[in-house]
């Protein structure tokens, strides 16, 4: 009986782990060494393929063949820095407006009535029940020449004549705020949400102005909501290639898109990866430094 | 003494409850007063209201002489200590001690003083780096109130201030707290619902019931001359003998119940039904029979006893039925203590004994 179930609770603890392996270490090994191969018109089109039965000196000769050729690429072209820099730019001002319009509505979330509050977060989730992509052609929709932003706007005679939203950066920057939004208020909601009231009481008894107490006491004690919630949205915002292949214009490439077009248009699937791992350095770096803050709060606590 | 905070018919309302209900009140400069009773009396709302955390629906609060209306918290003079402390967890001790320090713009130097003085009173010294979730219960307690007295206000407000400690931690922080008001000279109201706290803190103290005042007075007046029964009945234990008041005399009233003739001095009550207050050390408990019949006493026999260490409680069935408590401090040993459960007793009080109480 202790025998079993000291084995079954080491299946247990390697269980995780072993996902882990498979659905991540695997691919990434398997992307990271596709990056360092060659282009090739072959199936599949790069070199060199491990072949297990040329034995000892075929695993030799394979690893005498890997090259940093894409990565030469990836840094020599101005153009996949360029994308690298528009997605940079794209993820934080899209964070900041997510995080400008998203704490007003978590706060609002977490003051409301308690019987009301399930109700009012399942709203902010609801939009999830429908297909994403069915999402962003709507706002295609909506976004279109004649669609209901410009019948609005000429309606209420904020425009005179119609403006182009689509194939803009705006309706970039519409469709990546509107698709985002519950990953930026639900880690908001749960900070604020848990904040003792009476902490803001203290604040006003012992003089501070509504305001101040909002800045003194309400922000520090959400700043673990705020991190969250700003890398559940910059990661994914970095490397998105939906919202600005639909929504966006051909001019203003994300990296996503650069990746999407090296890797089905120019089938240079090395170049693709050397892309894609040197965006995962790049979004590991935030992460890190969120996951040290942490430990030194932790810290703190102990 | 003049009247630092007036209550003047303050109401105050949640939906179809009245929390506190017109009442009128004074809080003297440099006193420690108590506002005591059961949850739910309006006590914790009228301290909110003197805060400025409610607004009242009916009346004014003033604060020496100054209508508080239309004051936000943080311009009024007075600060609050939390029941549950809210101390600021994102804060060190010093943080939160500087806190209501920093809002006013003092100079550094200033504030390092201050906070230093503060956690120096509540015997914190060298706390002032650690984290709030690094202190235990009573050292939270103490920043608190070293927090709530930094910015030196006109009236310290404490609500619940001891609840959340444990009993004997309690007790011995009841005269600290004591201590430090004489210290200060600052006017400190407490809300509570533990009488003996009510006792042993305050100088004065409030009973309320259903957002009424029920008494206010001296400890020594509340617990000896309580206004009503309800009052008897929630300071200290008390045995309430309901029975007819026949005649009132110019120093003494002469009570009736059933076969028994009571004697009760000096209470202005008229003839009609009412009850005789008679806390339980006052009585006498005794095998012999008196001499001659006592003028109050009663025969019965012991239902129960309880030993609380100090002093024994005895429960005694009179012949009418009635049961009435007798509390006897245990100055022998236990060789000494010869009441036994059945036993058939006296007991005997004297007329200044017990509170004639016609509410």
């Amino acid at each position: 009986m202790e025998q079993e179930r000291h084995w079954l609770t080491r299946l247990a603890i390697l269980a995780p782990y072993a996902w882990l392996v498979a659905f991540f270490l695997a691919p990434f090994l398997i992307v990271a060494k596709i990056s360092l191969s060659q282009t090739a018109i072959a199936q599949p089109p790069y070199l060199p393929v491990f072949d297990p039965a040329a034995g000892w000196e075929g695993l030799k000769e394979f690893l005498a063949a890997f090259s940093l050729d894409s990565y030469a690429a990836v840094f020599g072209d101005s153009l996949y820095l360029w994308s690298y820099l528009k997605s940079l730019a794209v993820a934080t001002l899209s964070t900041l407006i997510l995080l400008v319009l998203g704490y007003p509505v978590a706060y609002a979330l977490a003051r409301a009535p308690r019987r009301l509050q399930g109700a009012l977060v399942l709203l902010v989730v609801l939009p999830f029940w429908t297909s994403f992509l069915i999402r962003v052609y709507a706002w295609i929709n909506i976004l279109q020449h004649d669609g209901l932003l410009n019948q609005a706007l000429l309606a209420l005679r904020i425009l005179d004549a119609p403006v182009s939203w689509l194939a803009t950066d705006s309706a970039v920057y519409i469709g990546i705020v509107y698709s985002y939004f519950p990953f930026m208020v639900l880690p908001l909601y749960a900070a604020l949400e848990k904040m003792d009231e009476a902490l803001l009481e203290a604040a006003s008894d012992l003089g501070c102005p509504p305001w101040r107490a909002f800045l003194s006491v309400t922000v520090p004690l959400s700043l673990p909501g705020i991190l969250a919630g700003s890398l559940l949205c910059f990661i994914p915002i970095m490397g998105e290639f939906v919202i600005p292949d639909l929504l966006g214009s051909s001019s203003t490439a994300m990296i996503g898109q650069t990746l999407w077009l090296e890797f089905f248009g120019n089938r240079d699937w090395p170049v693709a990866s050397a892309l894609a791992i040197v965006l995962l350095v790049l979004l590991l770096t935030p992460l890190l430094i969120y996951r040290q803050r942490e430990a030194s709060v932790l810290e703190g606590r102990g | 003494m003049a009247a630092l905070v007036t209550f003047e018919q303050i109401t105050k309302r949640f939906g179809a409850f009245t929390a506190v209900d017109a009442l009128t009140l004074e809080i003297r400069e440099r006193e420690f007063f108590a506002l005591l009773g059961p949850s739910g009396c309006g006590k914790t709302t009228l301290l909110r209201l003197l805060a400025g955390f409610e607004k009242p629906d009916g009346g004014r609060v003033l604060l020496a002489g100054q209508d508080l209306a239309g004051v936000p918290p943080y311009r009024r003079p007075v600060n609050m200590m939390f029941q549950s402390y809210a101390l600021f967890p994102h804060l060190t001790v010093a943080g939160n001690v500087a806190f209501g320090l920093r809002q006013d713009g003092l100079p550094k130097d200033e504030i390092a003083a201050r906070v230093d003085e503060m956690l120096a009173l509540v015997q914190l010294s060298g706390f002032g780096a650690r984290k709030v979730d690094q202190l235990s219960g009573g050292q939270r307690q103490r920043v608190a109130l070293a927090r709530s007295l930094a910015k030196r206000p006109k009236v310290l407000l404490l609500d619940e201030p001891l609840a959340a400690l444990d009993r004997k931690l309690r007790e011995e922080t009841r005269f600290e707290l004591k201590a430090l008001q004489t210290r200060l000279h600052t006017t400190f109201v407490i809300v509570t619902h533990d009488q003996d706290e009510a006792m042993t803190v305050a100088d004065r103290i409030a009973l309320m019931h259903q957002g009424r005042l029920a008494q206010v007075g001296t400890p020594v007046e509340v617990y000896e001359r309580p206004n009503s029964r309800w009052v008897a009945g929630f300071v200290g234990d008390v045995n309430l003998i309901e029975a007819r008041v026949t005649a009132v005399y110019p120093s003494f009233v002469t009570l009736e119940r059933g076969t028994m003739r009571l004697r009760a001095a000096g209470t202005a009550v008229a003839p009609g039904p009412a009850a005789l207050a008679l806390r339980p050390e006052k009585i006498r408990i005794g095998h012999a029979v008196p001499e001659r019949e006592p003028e109050n006493g009663a025969a019965g026999s012991v239902t129960d006893i309880g030993y609380f260490g100090t002093l024994s409680i005895y429960k005694v069935r009179i012949d009418d039925g009635l049961v009435l408590k007798a509390a006897v401090m245990n100055e022998q040993r236990d060789a000494a203590r010869a009441i036994h459960v059945n036993d058939r007793v006296w007991l005997s009080w004297a007329p200044e004994a017990g509170v004639v109480l016609a509410d």
